[in-house]
């Protein structure tokens, strides 16, 4: 247990020694995002019956946030500690390979509560978002977050090169998180577009975590859930598998 | 008793390339060993697996009689890497890296050992400095300490010395014959040859994945038959009879390579009756370095070292 919570608490204070950059950095572009987004559309559009559209905005972004943050955590820190050449400490420890992986996507979750909630305590002294079912948005943010730690894992020892990496979270982590219903709800879309939408895992995280808010959904959180739980069970074995061969990481 | 580092039929091949050929190799407890060869020889690749960094196409390796893929812990606890690259997580301090180090393998209330690494290898005015801030030397006594931090049984250092200037040098030798003393398996590669004479009660040879000579320093040069001759001449010329015999000339000296020790009598004849006068003249036994120059030379290994697949 003492060689996990070491590695936990060295993931945390990596992130924590630059904490401009990890948390406070992240929770400023997201609050952008609802100042610019909420005056242009706030006359527009109205995702939810009585609930205005800033204030339906909230929930996607503190999601948003969690996620790429979650991401952010562990894959830059592999791939900076390959890089560098300091993953050998690790790799020369007894650690086993499950006691990294949950190292890095407990700290990664960590992370990602941390810019989460910083952003909806900063939401809450200019708006008043109901937070109606707390079990639901926590479940939804742990999952959410552990699961987008774990594909950081993966992104993280399958990047060779920072732009690699950079290729991951622009083609693939940014198209499914702003298309996932962030700014918009999915029945307002064309048909083809909400078939689409339903095919990515992060509609069902966004969609979930704001039922916790509004007691409103496009589906059932209950489903949402499961679908989120069935995608984090699928990448956590993925993760391990690559760990436990030591792909790309011992040769 | 459990030999410190065994290691049976390896075999590494990376696609077509092969590695390591068939390593056999047995370290006993409380040697001072050296791999010696040239670059890409595969001592890195060998002590890599050893370590669990690297994993074997086939064969075995053990470490204090643990197998180091599948009882890894234990064989981790036990074994003590130092890596040839400067590597360092910028993020820390010196004491921070070693504090976490120390719980990476489960150790708790290690301070006290932690201060004693950081005292014997200097590293005192320096431990609350962020790595970054580091010179290359203490980066290396860091690595040093970081290998350390577990007292590990058996301690490998993969060209510690290398770039390092001769202070600290000493410095590192003294502290690792002192643990060696106390008991601990040394193993290193060099390439500094009078490093690993100086240090070393056994050393492996390795060429192109094999390892071609293993014994005791002694014995190793004890095999290379004859000696060399070093002698200053007046007036500066060779009689024809001993040309032959030149293998160098340095320095206004010339260096006569002999056989046997009783061809000096026809050397000291040949110069008696080409009536010279001798300014200098000293009688060199062969070293590791002229031993290594031997073996690396002769064994012309089969030469297809990119194999069909």
């Amino acid at each position: 247990m003492t060689g996990f919570l070491t590695l936990l608490y060295k993931e945390l204070l990596r992130f924590w020694k630059v904490g401009f950059q990890t948390v406070f950095a992240p929770m400023v572009s997201t609050l952008l995002y609802l100042l610019i987004f909420s005056h242009v559309l706030e006359e527009h559009v109205q995702a939810y019956p009585g609930v205005a559209y800033t204030v339906f905005l909230v929930p996607g972004l503190v999601m948003m946030a969690m996620l790429q943050n979650a991401f952010a955590n562990s894959s830059s820190s592999l791939i900076q500690s390959k890089i560098t050449g300091n993953l050998i400490f690790i790799l020369l420890s007894p650690l086993s390979y499950r006691e990294i992986f949950f190292a890095y996507v407990t700290a990664s979750v960590v992370r990602g509560l941390a810019v989460g909630l910083g952003v909806y305590l900063i939401t809450l002294t200019f708006f008043d978002v109901p937070l109606s079912s707390f079990p639901w948005v926590l479940m939804f943010a742990l999952m959410g977050s552990a699961l987008l730690g774990a594909i950081g894992v993966i992104a993280g020892i399958w990047a060779e090169k920072f732009d690699q990496l950079a290729a991951f979270q622009n083609f693939v982590i940014l198209p499914l998180t702003f298309l996932s219903g962030v700014f918009y709800t999915i029945p307002s879309l064309p048909p083809f577009w909400q078939g689409l939408s339903h095919l990515n895992p992060f509609f069902y995280m966004i969609d979930g975590f704001r039922y916790g808010f509004f007691r409103a959904s496009d589906i059932s959180p209950y489903v949402s859930l499961g679908i989120v739980a069935t995608c984090f069970v699928a990448v956590s074995w993925l993760t391990l598998q690559m760990l436990k061969r030591g792909y790309k990481i011992r040769h | 008793m459990i030999p410190a580092i065994e290691v049976e039929q390896m075999h590494k091949r990376y696609g077509a390339l092969r590695v390591l050929a068939g390593i056999d190799l047995k370290i006993e407890p409380g040697e001072f060993f050296a791999l010696l060869g040239p670059n890409g020889a595969g001592k890195t690749t060998l002590i890599n697996i050893m370590a669990g960094l690297t994993r074997a196409t086939s064969g075995r390796a053990r470490v204090m009689g643990y197998d180091v893929v599948s009882r890894y812990r234990q064989a981790r606890r036990m074994l003590g890497v130092v890596p040839q690259e400067l590597v360092f997580d910028p993020f820390f301090t010196v004491r921070e890296t070693l504090i976490l180090q120390s719980g990476y393998y489960g150790l708790k209330n290690n301070g006290a050992w932690i201060e004693e690494i950081i005292h014997h290898l200097d590293l005192a005015d320096k431990a609350d400095t962020n790595m970054r801030a580091l010179s290359g030397g203490m980066k290396r006594r860091v690595l040093v300490a970081q290998a350390l931090v577990h007292k590990p049984p058996v301690i490998v250092l993969d060209e510690p010395t290398a770039g390092v200037d001769v202070e600290l040098r000493q410095g590192l030798w003294r502290f690792i014959k002192q643990l060696n003393r106390e008991g601990h398996t040394i193993v290193l590669t060099t390439h500094y040859l009078e490093e690993a004479e100086a240090l070393c009660s056994r050393v492996a040879m390795m060429k192109q994945g094999n390892v071609v000579a293993l014994d005791s320093i002694r014995n190793l040069v004890g095999s290379v038959p004859g000696c060399s001759v070093r002698l200053r001449l007046s007036p500066d010329t060779l009689p024809p009879a001993l040309q032959p015999l030149m293998s160098s000339r340095e320095e206004g000296c010339y260096i006569l390579a002999l056989a046997e020790y009783s061809q000096l009598e026809q050397v000291m004849a040949a110069l008696r009756k080409a009536a010279l006068h001798v300014l200098e003249m000293q009688v060199l036994q062969p070293d590791l370095e002229e031993v290594f120059i031997r073996i690396m030379g002769t064994h012309k290994i089969r030469k297809p070292e990119i194999l069909p697949v």
